[in-house]
Formats: C-alpha cells, sequence, structure tokens
C-alpha cells in the first residue's frame, strides 16, 4: 500500500512537471519572486529597518538624548567633546541634524580658514590658543584622525593696526599667545613688499597663528564623531514641543520656564517628519540659529523682558576672492589684515592669493542668495590691496565665492551656554567670522557645561546669553 | 630610537649632503610585501572592534613613549643651567653636541660620563646633532634654551613636523645651520616658517618626501632666504619631458 502510494505522488508530480515544461515556463517570474521574499526576509530579521507599515531607515531615532542642530564645525564640534567628556562610555546618545549633507551653504567649508590669537577679548585669547593646541595633536588623539592634513601655515598672521592697543599686547603676553609688536622700519625690514604708508603699528603672530584647510577639518570631525557613535540625519528642524510651567523668582516675579521635549525633524522634498524625543537641544545652527531660537519660543514676549529678548543672530553675507599675481610675495606672506580692514594670505605654491574685506554696515549686501558681488572687489578691496602691497596692482581675480557670518548684531562675539528661560536649550553659535577658528574650544566648553553644569577649562561666564538681556555688551575690537 | 651606525659620523661634510640621504626613501614608502600586510592589518581593523582595540592601546603607548623621552628636565635646568640640560637632553635621545671650543661629544655604547658634562656648566653649546631622535614639538624646549646654538643637525627625526619648525624662531640670532633632510613630517607650509631665520647660511631641505613639489619648494625657499646656501632638490626635480622631446631625448638622461 505504502509503494502504491509513493508511485502515486511520483507519478502527478511527473505529470506536473511534464505539464508546465510543456506550456513554456514561468521561470523569470519565479527568480524575481524568490528575490522579492529573500529582500523580505532579510529586513523582517534583526538588524533590519523592518515596520510592518513602511520602511524608516531614513528617518532619525525616535529617541536621542542630545539634539545638535547644524552639522557644521560647532554642532561636531560639540558632538566630539560631548563623547570625548562622557562617563561611562557611551552612555549617552547624541543626534546631528542638518539641513544639508552636501554642506553647500554652511559657513565653515566657505571659510578662509584663518586662525590667530590676537583679539583684545581674554577669553578669546584663550579659546584660540586651545584650539590651536586641539589642531596641532588632531593626529595623534587617535587612529580614526590620520587623514586630517590640516596644512597650517604657523606663525604668519599679521595684523596692522593705526592704533595703538597696548592694552592688547598685554593681555596677548599674559595669557601666552606669541606675538611681537613691529615698527614700520622693522615692517619694511622684514617685509620688502608692503608699502608702510599710513601705519603705526604692526603686530605679529611668531606662533600658533596662520591658516588651515577648514574642509579637511570638518571631515576629519565628521568621520571621527561617526566612529564615536552618533548618529547622523539630514533633515530640517521645524517645530519644538515644549512644556511650560509657571515659577517664581526669589523677589517674587513670575517667570514662564520651558522645556523642550520633542524636535520635529522634517524630511528633505517631503512632507514626512519624525517627532526625535529628546533631553537636551543644542543650538548651533550657524547663521540660522536666530530661526531656530525662534522657533523655541525665544524671543516671543512683550520686548524689554527676558521672554522678550531675542537671540541677535542674522546672516550676513561676506565675500572671498581668490586672484592670482605673479609678481606678488612668495614663501613669507603672512595672512595679513590691512587697517582698511581687507585681509588676504596666500594660497599654494603658485602665487595665487585669497582675500577679501568686511563691508561697512550701510554696504551690507542682501543675504537672500550666495550671489557675488564682482563689483565689490574692483570698488572696495582691490585699492586697499593695490595700497598695501604695490605688487598687488597688476593682479587677475580668477573665481570668488560667498558665504554666511552667523553675525552676533549685538556685540560680534559669540553666544555660549543655556538659556535662562528654555532650560534645555544651550547654544554655541553667533561668532561673527572666528567661529571656526575657536571650535575645539567652543566645543568643549559647552560638553562641560552640558556634562558637568560649569565651564572647567576656560570660563565663558561672559559669554552667556543672559548679557542681551542685560544690555551688557562684551565688545571684540578686532573683527575681520 | 636612533641609528647607531650615522653617529659615528664626523661633523657633517655639506657636499655630501644630497646623495647620503637617498636610501632613506625605501624606508617611508613601504615595498610589495610589507604593503600587502599593512593593507590586510587595515582590513582587519575595519571589521573587527578587538583588532582596532589592540592597535589603538599600541598606537597610545608609542605615542606615550615618545612622550616621556622629551618630558622636560626642570630640576636639571635650574641646577646646573640651560646648556647643561641641553647637552642632558639631546645625549639622553642618542644624539651628539658640541661645546664651544671643544670637541664633539656623542652618546656611545659606553654612554657618556656625566662628571665630564658638569665641568662645561657655563660653557655655550654651539651645534646640536640630533639626527635620529625621537626629538618633538615639546622637546624642542631644551634646545630653544641654548642661545649660541649655530648649527642644528635634524636629519631623518621621525616625529620633527612643521609645528617644531615655526618654534625655531627664538633661534634665529645665532643660527646659521639647519638640516632638515629625510624628515617625514615637514611639508612646504612648516619651510615657510624658515623665513624668521635671516642669519641662516645653508640649509638642508633634500629627500622631504611630504614636500608636494620639491623643485618648486626649492625655488621659493631660495627667494625666501636670499643670503642662504639651500640644498635640496634639483628644480628639474618633478618636471616631465613635453611628448615631443620624450621620444627624441632617450639617449641623455636628465639630471635627477
Amino acid at each position: 500500500m505504502f509503494r502504491g502510494a509513493l508511485w502515486l505522488l511520483a507519478g502527478r508530480g511527473c505529470v506536473g512537471r511534464g505539464l508546465s515544461t510543456r506550456s513554456g515556463g514561468s521561470t523569470p517570474d519565479w527568480t524575481e519572486k524568490v528575490s522579492e521574499i529573500k529582500k523580505k526576509i532579510q529586513s523582517a530579521l534583526p538588524g533590519g529597518s523592518w515596520d510592518p507599515l513602511y520602511d524608516t531607515s531614513h528617518l532619525p531615532p525616535e529617541h536621542s538624548d542630545v539634539v545638535i542642530v547644524g552639522g557644521g564645525v560647532l554642532g561636531l564640534s560639540v558632538a566630539y567633546w560631548l563623547k570625548r567628556l562622557e562617563k561611562p562610555r557611551g552612555a549617552i546618545k547624541v543626534l546631528v541634524v542638518d539641513r544639508d549633507h552636501t554642506y553647500s551653504q554652511a559657513s565653515t567649508g566657505l571659510s578662509v580658514g584663518g586662525i590667530r590669537q590676537q583679539f583684545s577679548l581674554p577669553e578669546n585669547i584663550q579659546l584660540s590658543l586651545f584650539s590651536v593646541d586641539f589642531l596641532r595633536n588632531i593626529n595623534v588623539r587617535a587612529v580614526k584622525f590620520p587623514l586630517v592634513e590640516l596644512g597650517l601655515h604657523c606663525s604668519l598672521y599679521t595684523l596692522i593696526l593705526t592704533n595703538i592697543h597696548t592694552g592688547t599686547r598685554v593681555s596677548l603676553r599674559q595669557e601666552g599667545a606669541k606675538v611681537c609688536l613691529m615698527s614700520p622700519e622693522q615692517l619694511q625690514n622684514k617685509f620688502p613688499w608692503i608699502n608702510t604708508d599710513g601705519v603705526a603699528l604692526a603686530s605679529y603672530g611668531l606662533e600658533g597663528e596662520g591658516w588651515f584647510d577648514p574642509w579637511c577639518l570638518l571631515q576629519g570631525l565628521r568621520r571621527k564623531v561617526q566612529s564615536l557613535g552618533v548618529l547622523f540625519c539630514q533633515g530640517e528642524v521645524t517645530r519644538f514641543s515644549t512644556s511650560s510651567s509657571r515659577m517664581q523668582t526669589s523677589s517674587g516675579n513670575e517667570v514662564t520656564m520651558k522645556r523642550i521635549h520633542e524636535v520635529h525633524v522634517k524630511m528633505d522634498h517631503s512632507l514626512e517628519y519624525q517627532p526625535v524625543e529628546c533631553a537636551l537641544v543644542i543650538n548651533a545652527a550657524g547663521a540660522w540659529s536666530g530661526q531656530v531660537a525662534e522657533l523655541a519660543g525665544i524671543g516671543k514676549g512683550p520686548p524689554g523682558t527676558l521672554e522678550g529678548t531675542r537671540l541677535p543672530v542674522e546672516p550676513r553675507k561676506r565675500y572671498v576672492y581668490f586672484w592670482h599675481c605673479p609678481e606678488g610675495p612668495g614663501l613669507e606672506t603672512p595672512f595679513m589684515a590691512d587697517t582698511s580692514g581687507a585681509y588676504f594670505r596666500r594660497e599654494g605654491l603658485g602665487h595665487n592669493y585669497v582675500g577679501g574685506c568686511s563691508p561697512t554696515e550701510e554696504e551690507e549686501p542682501d543675504p537672500g542668495n550666495l550671489e557675488v558681488d564682482h563689483d565689490f572687489f574692483q570698488d572696495k578691496v582691490w585699492p586697499h590691496l593695490a595700497h598695501r602691497v604695490p605688487a598687488f596692482q597688476s593682479l587677475k581675480v580668477r573665481s570668488a565665492w560667498a558665504g554666511y557670518y552667523d553675525y552676533n548684531t549685538f556685540d560680534q562675539n559669540g553666544v555660549v551656554g543655556p538659556h535662562p528661560l528654555v532650560v534645555n536649550m544651550y547654544f554655541a553659535t553667533g561668532f561673527s567670522g572666528h567661529g571656526l577658528q575657536q571650535a575645539p574650544a567652543v566645543g568643549r566648553a559647552v560638553a562641560e557645561m552640558v556634562l558637568k553644569g560649569q565651564f572647567q577649562t576656560i570660563d565663558l561666564s561672559s559669554l552667556l546669553f543672559s548679557r542681551f538681556y542685560l544690555g551688557e555688551k562684551v565688545e571684540e575690537r578686532n573683527i575681520i | 630610537m636612533g641609528n647607531q651606525e650615522s653617529l659615528h659620523l664626523v661633523a657633517p661634510i655639506w657636499n655630501l649632503g644630497t646623495s647620503g640621504i637617498r636610501g632613506l626613501s625605501s624606508a617611508v614608502t613601504p615595498e610589495g610585501s610589507q604593503r600587502k600586510g599593512r593593507m590586510l592589518l587595515q582590513f582587519l581593523t575595519d571589521r573587527f572592534y578587538d583588532v582596532e582595540a589592540v592597535r589603538q592601546y599600541l598606537f597610545q603607548k608609542q605615542v606615550s613613549k615618545v612622550h616621556k623621552e622629551n618630558r622636560s628636565s626642570t630640576g636639571i635646568k635650574k641646577q646646573y643651567g640651560p646648556y647643561i640640560a641641553g647637552a642632558y637632553f639631546v645625549l639622553k635621545q642618542g644624539g651628539a653636541i658640541k661645546f664651544q671650543g671643544k670637541e664633539w661629544i656623542r652618546s656611545t655604547e659606553h654612554g657618556y660620563s656625566p662628571r665630564q658634562l658638569l665641568s662645561f656648566q657655563a660653557v655655550p653649546i654651539e651645534a646640536v646633532d640630533a639626527s635620529d631622535c625621537a626629538i618633538n614639538y615639546e622637546g624642542l624646549d631644551n634646545l630653544l634654551a641654548l642661545k649660541e646654538l649655530q648649527s642644528l643637525l635634524l636629519q631623518r627625526c621621525p616625529h620633527v613636523d612643521d609645528w617644531c619648525l615655526s618654534r625655531l624662531h627664538q633661534l634665529a640670532n645665532s643660527l646659521q645651520e639647519l638640516s632638515l633632510a629625510g624628515c617625514p613630517r615637514i611639508s612646504e607650509r612648516g619651510l615657510a616658517c624658515l623665513h624668521h631665520l635671516q642669519n641662516l647660511r645653508r640649509l638642508d631641505i633634500s629627500d622631504l618626501p611630504a614636500v608636494s613639489n620639491p623643485g618648486l619648494t626649492q625655488i621659493l625657499v631660495e627667494e625666501m632666504l636670499p643670503r642662504c646656501e639651500v640644498l635640496g632638490a634639483e628644480w628639474a626635480q618633478g618636471l616631465k619631458l613635453g611628448p615631443e622631446q620624450q621620444s627624441g631625448d632617450t639617449a641623455s638622461p636628465i639630471p635627477a
């Protein structure tokens, strides 16, 4: 009986097979179906991004301890130091959200990349000194930083001043920056190609000043930070879900404290968004930090109160020009900033130079787009350059680009630390053109504030947000 | 870390400068089998956490070893003065020093006699040969205190980089001779910092693997230091023949 059944089955199988081969076969459809089934099984296995309804692999995670809005050099620096200083390792989940992963409009990549310690504010000097040390040791910190070939030219930053800032020199020496002051005769001896007409004093950075490639630093930081376990997401922050509570200060005034609970991250070219539940938000959005702060309700209140004080950071467009001058100064050319505000530096070995000038308040270009105004070079930059370096009378502009400064309209210095009312939003922005050179130090300061509650390495309490409400300007005299 | 044979050189003769260091280039770019080994190691590091951790640990150990060797001996400096401290540092690393008016003192297998050094407490050092030593940015502190230093040889030092060169401006008054031949980490950016050394008369920048355009760099450095004799690459190095010259000119080789 058994054998009979077997025969029957075999016979039917043969018949079935025979029928299908006779009809012409459905083998191509079959392989497609098999591959589809394989894909479905793979996504359902642990480790795959399987959602019963749809694929969510492009969305950010639903929970994150820290959300950093802005993936430029400041945001990445904060992420790096958070991961470096956290105890125990892997304790904090960090998410970096950036609108554009190509960094096409980010100030970091478009920056000229100079670094100097010649500031008038002691905090700025300390920040730059720390950052220079960080850059010097960058390849030694870990095996994964090896490709950061920063190309820093040390000791070559001259600032030409008409007013003698002797106070500045004293504070520079106190902080340990190595700067020497030169008279016009000494300047002429050292750099014969300069026209010292109208120069009263020149201050020359001997060590730890120069320029580097900001894109290299950005990519190096990005890779290092990814290897430390920070998540990245390309999306735009459109909303903060907050909750408020009324509190009373010790003097009996009522204040409304806010807490951010969720960050809504919207995907590119779509209406899809993901609410990310978070404990802290770090605003490192550069030129757009003001808009991000407004989303959190900073500045929405009666003017003159703490609720009504907005973050005074706005984008300002700056042009950078790249030119070639065959008779120009050679290998010893420093990063030179002229009395008129024009600056330039050498680029490469082929007598190419990069430079520009900050416009005055009345001439501020419209920050709506990044179009370059070439007439600005002709009218405002070239005359000053040609006056200072006569060889630049015959130069040829090869290309130009524009970038944004995250300009702090209040006092042109950065904002660091928490907001007094929105208790879990921290700022790391508003550096108005010297953010790149201070980024490593600022990142460490914000990470210390987040993890330990106070500044430990460098005391930046004068750069907190509260100074906007109290009206205490922390001015920097040497702004380029 | 010192190569013991090279220490028995007599004070360097300058016309041998360019040819002597040629053998270093093989040490910088690994040969075939070594390169395959490194690729395999990198492959494993990218895929296994344990391999990565071991590599990182060994790297950190190496870094801290160099750091320890470059610690500044402030006690010695306070007691005996900067010259003895500098001499002690260089001899500990495996280099050689020359006091003014005396012969070269080098650290041999028998070690040097500290009592011999102490008699030179007030005598300035005029030449330092730190070739093949593991001297780095921090260790350079000891050398920068030697204000009468006239000749500094940093040939084939593996940890001397552009940042170290930026510190040399402190020796600008006295330094007349500087050799950086064969240092793997020096690039043209560091060489740009040398323009402070206005008293420099001889500079050797041959065989620097990190310099992108040796011929062009040589020209620019010569322009930057007009009173200095710069030994290094030939200006034609790195230039290629044009296509019309290439076919006809096989008989006469280009000077390299």
